[in-house]
């Protein structure tokens, strides 16, 4: 299949350089040279003509490194939690059959329709003063609004379809006719899921665990909201930018966001790496 | 207790994570979006139209929806050629090109919205030369459109692509060899299959922009009935301490982009095609 895919694809593939290729071409990537290569080739230049001592310095500022920290350590239990929810919601979501699966289906897609700040905002609802739970998280002794936990279940919220999503993918396409064979051939379901189901979806769990990644450590208006963009508490890096662009802070501002954007950058040759693997796999 | 089991009929041990995962999604997802539809329908179905429909809001709504439509317009034609140009020629760098596709994907949108800052600026000579012929972009709405732009990037590509790679080559010879031109063969031979791909992909894109929030507010600021998106104004009504306000906002457009993603949904499966 995937044999036969290449081979016509390299049939059709443009042999002749005529005016109209040349023209569509160089359309293409004029528009994605403007949209994309030039506005970060822009904040390159920009952090730079700061100077790089100035961007490390300020970068090793207090209120950076814990922002950073913050970042990571959400990105950190987002991968963690979403790997384990993956491939076990996926599971449920492909292999049973339940009344109310295809709500469930539904249910889980929810995340990528909802504004960032509305996400923050439907937290602050549920916990803030006056909300469902606030009276037990208060007998409890927790505190969520303003604090860390609540930023986790906002980031938690915001990543939930995206392991769940490749997983689910690459379950529908696999089929269960290996993991029938490994049952008859007397695998219990836990040696079936291991030795079988586990090593068909890794790719697609990589993909999602980087894709969690980056949308976890970029995640701005739902930590922004529920977190309340506290100087060394609930600041994150995403939320540090943003306070030192109102504050005027240029080597704050651009050193953070050049670091950002050099860990997308990362992320994503990771994606694409991953991207062709999976490819090649199915 | 055979181990096929697992598989057909239910096990304890698969009842139990199907219990475990619907009380995660319960918990996490359901819970806090009954509570913002409590907050909105607090007031009776009247009080939220009315919190909907001052002018501040609609002026809000309407420029989040224009914005997001020339948006999805351009996404429409040059995700198309994008997707066209990765697929069918082969020229160096198309390998990086096609990574670069993603990139709005990995990188933060607020990132995004610090990029065209930088960009079009008033230190940038692109932003210089914007301000000698007297046209504003930043804190304007076509800063907006770029914003959509830079974030919605890789819908209509990743759409259009599968489908492109599986045409049937026999169908665009046959054309030729009945003396078709290039204009005639896109339009009759490749744009009908290619249509329903299209159609979806803007449709995502157009629900995706409907929700942006990080990189419009640092472009375009928050400047009442001039370039306050419904988002941004959701956070304003949040920080300004009117919860029931913003939470009928997030209502609306939460409900409208929902319906646009069952729409896509509705267009993938019609032609068959799961998007991945």
């Amino acid at each position: 299949m995937v044999e036969a895919r290449s081979h016509l694809g390299e049939a059709r593939t443009q042999s002749r350089w005529t005016a109209a290729p040349v023209l569509l071409l160089a359309l293409t990537l004029a528009y994605l040279g403007v949209i994309i290569v030039l506005p970060l080739g822009a904040l390159v230049v920009r952090a730079m003509s700061l100077g790089f001592g100035n961007l490390l310095t300020a970068m090793r500022n207090a209120n950076a490194v814990h922002a950073l920290q913050v970042s990571l350590s959400l990105a950190a239990i987002a991968v963690a939690v979403n790997c384990v929810v993956g491939v076990a919601g996926a599971l449920v979501l492909v292999r049973h059959r339940f009344v109310g699966r295809r709500a469930l289906d539904a249910i889980v897609e929810l995340p990528l329709a909802i504004s960032p700040v509305a996400i923050g905002l439907t937290f602050l609802l549920l916990f803030g003063r006056g909300g469902w739970l606030a009276p037990g998280l208060a007998s409890l002794g927790v505190k969520l609004p303003f604090a860390f936990p609540g930023m986790v279940l906002a980031t938690l919220f915001v990543t939930l379809p995206y392991t769940l999503r490749e997983v689910v993918y690459v379950l529908r396409e696999i089929g269960t006719t290996e993991e029938e064979v490994a049952a008859t051939l007397g695998a219990s379901p836990i040696q079936t899921f291991v030795r079988v189901t586990l090593p068909n979806v890794r790719h697609a769990l990589g993909y999602g665990v980087l894709l969690t990644a980056a949308r976890a450590l970029g995640e701005f208006g739902a930590v922004l909201v529920i977190g309340g963009d506290i100087t060394e508490s609930t600041q994150t890096a995403t939320t540090y930018i943003y306070a030192a662009i109102e504050e005027r802070n240029a080597a704050g501002a651009y050193g953070m966001a050049l670091v950002l954007a050099a860990t997308s950058v990362g992320l994503l040759i990771g994606i694409d790496w991953l991207g062709h693997r999976r490819r090649g796999a199915a | 207790m055979t181990a096929s089991a697992g598989i057909a009929r239910p096990s304890r041990g698969s009842v139990a994570v199907r219990a475990a995962f619907a009380t995660y999604v319960a918990v996490l997802v359901v819970l806090p979006l009954a509570a913002l539809a409590s907050q909105a329908f607090s007031g009776g179905l009247r009080a939220l139209a009315r919190a909907i429909s001052t002018p501040l809001v609609f002026h809000a709504l309407w420029l989040t929806a224009w914005t997001a439509a020339i948006m999805a317009v351009i996404n429409a034609v040059m995700g198309t050629a994008t997707a066209w140009v990765l697929v069918r020629y082969r020229f160096a760098g198309r390998r990086m090109l096609a990574a670069l596709i993603d990139l709005p994907f990995a990188i933060p949108t607020l990132i995004a919205g610090v990029l065209l800052t930088v960009l079009l600026g008033p230190q940038s000579g692109a932003g210089g030369f914007f301000a000698r012929h007297g046209i504003r972009v930043l804190f304007a709405p076509p800063s907006i459109v770029l914003a959509l732009l830079f974030v919605t990037l890789p819908f209509v590509v990743r759409a259009v692509e599968p489908v492109l790679l599986e045409l049937d080559p026999s169908e665009e010879e046959a054309a030729r060899l009945l003396g078709a031109g290039n204009a005639t063969v896109f339009f009759r031979v490749h744009l009908p299959p290619l249509a329903p791909a299209i159609l979806s992909g803007t449709i995502r894109s157009f629900a995706r922009a409907l929700a942006e929030f990080g990189s419009v507010v640092v472009v375009a600021g928050n400047i009442p009935h001039r370039t306050l998106t419904a988002p941004v104004l959701i956070f304003g009504e949040v920080e300004g301490g009117r919860p029931a306000a913003a939470a009928a906002i997030s209502l609306v457009l939460l409900g409208t982009a929902f319906l646009l993603l069952e729409a896509a949904k509705a267009v993938d499966r019609f032609t068959g095609r799961h998007h991945g």
